[in-house]
């Protein structure tokens, strides 16, 4: 299966901040979504070459507020707990502050 | 007491309309499939006989999503006769998704914009700019229309077409002409600091009491607005052939800026009043090309 990469966050004057999902990795175990302090996952069905496959995503309450939702984890940069939860690493968060 | 009537002209109220392409008359046996997409501030629907796109309807979303839903779609079938037992498969997409009762199956956006950019533009297509109502998808495809990555921005309204909503009310300018106003200034003002809308509002009337023509602070705007999309493109990466769907690719104030941040071009509207399709309908589009896949793979 080839890649669905999905991005979930902001570029703005402060620099940018993305959740990053690798959809082929993902085996939508929910782990994730277990260990993130805010909530801020969910499970979500992608069509993928007409088939449903099961996936985590940035749940549609927090998209918009990323920012604050995820400013919590942020400073852990590669240890947050989505990311150390991950035993596919199919999850990144991406901090890039200017 | 005498109270004036002032005369209250709805600036930001954008045309809806509905269009029938070919006069090909239908018949049961074809294979007729739809696609409604409920957005946060637009509704549309795109009726498909045979994978070829036979009528759309473009409309404002109300309160409720599943009333849009079925707004949109009776609007696209009005006058052709069609009743909603004649479709073999229909795909809800969009923010309302969920809610488009009529809907044999829900697929996310993600899916969906892709394959409509590729029926509109062709198999060239990679990299697909959506700026909708309130929120701005950077996508890439391959030359099947399947997505490979994909963006979807954080902020609310800020440098939307909601946000450009605001702007045509407060400035007192027709939502269709914003684009062009914007490009009447000699040169490029800073843009505004604010991405949220309602702190762009502020500021704009601080600019506006300070002096600055309306012209100069719509190009602010628009200036803002297209530098933070060029960012998120850079964030997916951005390859030639690149396109804008949504109700902004119509703002031609913001789609010159993107092109002059960018150094690409991107591909010709098509002539939508004409024969063309509209690039605001890619992702009922899309969902209308998944339901006949769907349709052909259950039988």
């Amino acid at each position: 299966m080839k890649q669905i990469i999905t991005h979930y966050g902001y570029s703005d004057a402060s620099g940018e901040y993305y959740v990053v999902i690798d959809t082929a990795k993902c085996d939508g175990c929910a782990e994730c979504i277990r260990q993130c302090p805010k909530a801020a996952l969910e499970l979500v069905t992608l069509l993928v070459d007409l088939e449903d496959k099961v996936v985590a995503a940035v749940s549609e309450d927090h998209r918009k507020k990323i920012k604050y939702t995820c400013s919590l984890c942020k400073p852990e940069k590669n240890q947050t707990p989505c990311m150390t939860a991950c035993s596919q690493k199919a999850i990144r968060c991406v901090w890039n502050p200017i | 007491m005498k109270v004036v009537q002032e005369g209250k002209k709805e600036y930001w109220r954008w045309q809806e309309y509905q269009k029938i392409l070919s006069s090909k008359n239908w018949e049961k046996s074809d294979i007729i499939t739809a696609g409604v997409d409920v957005g946060s501030v637009g509704s549309k629907a795109v009726v498909m006989i045979n994978g070829e796109v036979y009528s759309w309807s473009v409309t404002r979303t109300g309160s409720n999503s599943p009333d849009s839903a079925k707004k949109a779609i009776g609007w696209a079938m009005e006058g052709t006769g069609l009743e909603l037992d004649d479709f073999k498969y229909i795909v809800g997409t969009g923010y309302g998704r969920v809610n488009v009762p009529m809907a044999n199956k829900a697929v996310t956006e993600i899916a969906c914009h892709a394959k409509g950019a590729n029926h509109i533009w062709g198999p060239t297509v990679r990299t697909i700019l959506d700026v909708g109502g309130q929120d701005i998808k950077a996508i890439r495809c391959d030359q099947t229309g399947r997505v490979t990555s994909f963006l979807m921005n954080d902020k609310c309204a800020a440098g939307t077409g909601r946000g450009m909503e605001v702007f045509a009310d407060l400035l007192q300018i027709p939502i269709e002409d914003i684009g062009e106003v914007s490009l009447r200034v000699d040169e490029e003002p800073e843009p505004v600091s604010c991405t949220c809308v309602a702190f762009a509002k502020t500021e704009a009337m601080g600019l506006l009491r300070k002096g600055w023509s309306k012209e100069k602070v719509l190009a602010a705007y628009t200036r803002a607005m297209a530098i933070r999309m060029c960012a998120l493109l850079k964030r997916v990466g951005i390859e030639k052939d690149f396109v804008i769907t949504g109700g902004q690719s119509k703002n031609i104030g913001v789609v010159t800026r993107i092109e002059k941040i960018l150094g690409i071009k991107r591909l010709p509207m098509p002539n939508w009043r004409g024969g063309g399709l509209d690039p605001m309908i890619a992702g009922a589009l899309g969902a209308a090309i998944i339901a006949k896949a769907l349709h052909e793979r259950s039988k």
